[in-house]
């Protein structure tokens, strides 16, 4: 393995380590080790709490900052936080007018948010949830309720974590939190799997010359395998894939999110943006907002997400609000 | 009529946390198939933490499985700690006022562990997960109890129910989990789960029925 490492099974703490010292302008140690949360806490607001597991820099942590998360529970590589360290996340956002915990839909979280949120209201820490299911090729759209959270979830965060810093009520930033994700549609392409260091070789496969249309955060098989594209092949599959799903049409304002999956140049991924950018223009789709980048990763895979969610109003003034963390910048 | 007295749990608890040390490499194996491999890894980590934390302190069958699941819990994650974290914190809870576990005891322990699963999870039989082993073992010592059956008799018969069950999981697709996301790709292997779940009940009932008095 050509990675940089000491002892595998230490990665996650010794990455935090050196993640905490890095920005401490923007996120602090709490006592918990596996909880980081913003330098300024909520006061008299709603706290906006995520968590997962670790491999998918600048998620989840890199979205703790101004206007977007309190805190965040971390995880092992690829494996759900402890309930109780989404506890612990839950009391350092708590700024005593409930928690808003927007998370992704896997099994592990959904069982440790679901802990979390029954031992935080025997403290009296009122927690209610948003689960993202943004990820179209992972279930068919009649079973919305099984299909899994992909980047989508850094634009659910970036208005829930705008609504509660205007001061909303608790139900008002879940239901913004819930809108963010109704109208958000993503798909992926993987074009070269990713491992595990603490296991030392890849526990999927994508052969050369092919890529993978649909492939899930850890290597969840897509719908479809197929020889390696050109970008503008690619771009018309995902928009395929995405557009008639929500469906996005004539009219419409979006905001498009493209990120890499961890080893693709950045380069590439504006070669895709530009292709998917002239595809949406063509359907007479509005892009109010792009983010071109490594937003939500997996750890060295290949290949790149396409995000689209759907404006309204109430959306757009919440993405359009200033937000400070390390994933997210915007002024 | 043979009788499992709490306080000789000790030696059951370090019996499953051998168990599962033994077979850290073949449940990682069985779970590579279908799942991302890290199943041996994760049990192995959170019943040796317990084993560190407790070999040389004296606790009851009861308190033993309070302070695992407690680790598995709050320590190991994913989606294994919650899992068996809530089976054996269930079944403390509903054996820790008991000085003596009856057959029927027994039964309802591993019922109010199998009940505690279904409060966080929506598996049922035939979804390919450790119900399919849990459930008929569950089953097996409660209608053992209802006979009167012999202890011993009992927890061969469960271990027999367990294996069944863990086999039962190989020609079915997988509903739950990360797996469920293969369909037909998840039939022709073994769950994970409901494989250490059937070393997890083995080692516990043959260490059980060492200690029986």
């Amino acid at each position: 393995m050509q990675r940089i490492l000491n002892n595998p099974d230490n990665i996650v703490d010794e990455m935090l380590k050196g993640f905490l010292k890095t920005h401490s302008d923007i996120v602090e140690k709490t006592d918990n080790p596996r909880v980081v949360k913003a330098v300024q806490s909520p006061e008299n607001r709603v706290g906006v709490v995520t968590g997962g597991g670790s491999g998918h820099k600048p998620a989840f942590i890199g979205y703790v900052g101004k206007n977007l998360c309190d805190a965040v529970a971390v995880g092992e590589i690829c494996s759900s936080p402890t309930a109780a360290a989404f506890l612990d996340a839950f009391r350092a956002a708590d700024g005593k007018k409930g928690i808003a915990c927007l998370y992704g839909n896997y099994s592990g979280d959904n069982m440790n948010v679901k802990m979390a949120v029954k031992m935080a209201k025997k403290e009296g820490i009122e927690v209610k949830t948003v689960v993202a299911n943004d990820d179209v090729a992972s279930a068919p759209k009649d079973q919305r309720e099984k299909r899994r959270g992909v980047a989508g979830e850094v634009l659910m965060w970036k208005v829930g974590g705008a609504k509660a810093s205007q001061g909303a009520a608790l139900d008002e930033v879940i239901a913004a939190a819930q809108k963010a994700i109704d109208h958000t549609r993503s798909v992926g392409i993987g074009l070269t799997p990713c491992t595990l260091p603490a296991v030392g070789h890849p526990n999927f496969e994508i052969k050369a010359g092919t890529m993978e249309v649909g492939i899930g955060h850890h290597g969840e098989p897509g719908i479809a395998v197929c020889e390696l594209e050109s970008a503008t092949g690619m771009a018309k599959r995902m928009v395929d894939i995405v557009i008639p799903d929500y469906p996005f049409v004539e009219g419409d304002e979006v905001v498009v999110l493209v990120s890499g999956l961890g080893a693709t140049p950045v380069m590439e991924l504006y070669v895709l943006y530009d292709e998917i950018d002239e595809l949406l223009k063509g359907k007479g789709i509005k892009i109010h907002r792009a983010y071109v980048g490594n937003y939500f990763t997996s750890l060295e895979m290949m290949g790149a997400t396409l995000t689209v969610m759907k404006l309204d109003e109430e959306l757009k003034e919440l993405i359009d609000l200033p937000a400070n963390s390390v994933g997210l910048k915007q002024f | 009529m043979s009788i499992f007295r709490n306080i000789d749990g000790k030696p059951v608890l370090l019996r499953m946390v051998k168990a599962i040390q033994d077979n850290k490499a073949y449940l990682g194996e069985v779970d590579g198939l279908i799942g991302d491999g890290d199943h041996g890894m994760n049990m192995n980590k959170g019943f040796s933490v317990f084993e560190a934390r407790f070999k040389d302190k004296e606790f009851t069958f009861s308190e033993g499985l309070e302070e695992l699941g407690m680790i598995l819990l709050n320590e190991i994650g994913g989606s294994m700690g919650p899992i068996y974290g809530t089976i054996f914190m269930e079944m403390a809870e509903s054996a820790k006022e008991l000085e003596n576990i009856s057959l029927e005891d027994f039964g309802k322990m591993l019922t109010a562990g199998l009940e505690g699963l279904y409060g966080i999870v929506d598996a049922k039989v035939g979804d390919k997960t450790l119900v399919d082993t849990l459930s008929p073992a569950a089953d097996t010592i409660l209608a053992a109890a209802k006979e009167g059956s012999d202890y011993r008799k009992a927890l061969e018969e469960m271990k027999k129910a367990a294996e069944l069950g863990r086999n039962s999981t190989k020609d079915m697709v997988a509903k739950f989990g990360r797996s469920s996301r293969l369909g037909e790709r998840s039939r022709g292997v073994l769950d994970a789960g409901a494989t250490s779940c059937c070393i997890i009940l083995i080692a516990m009932a043959d260490e059980i029925g060492e200690v029986l008095v």
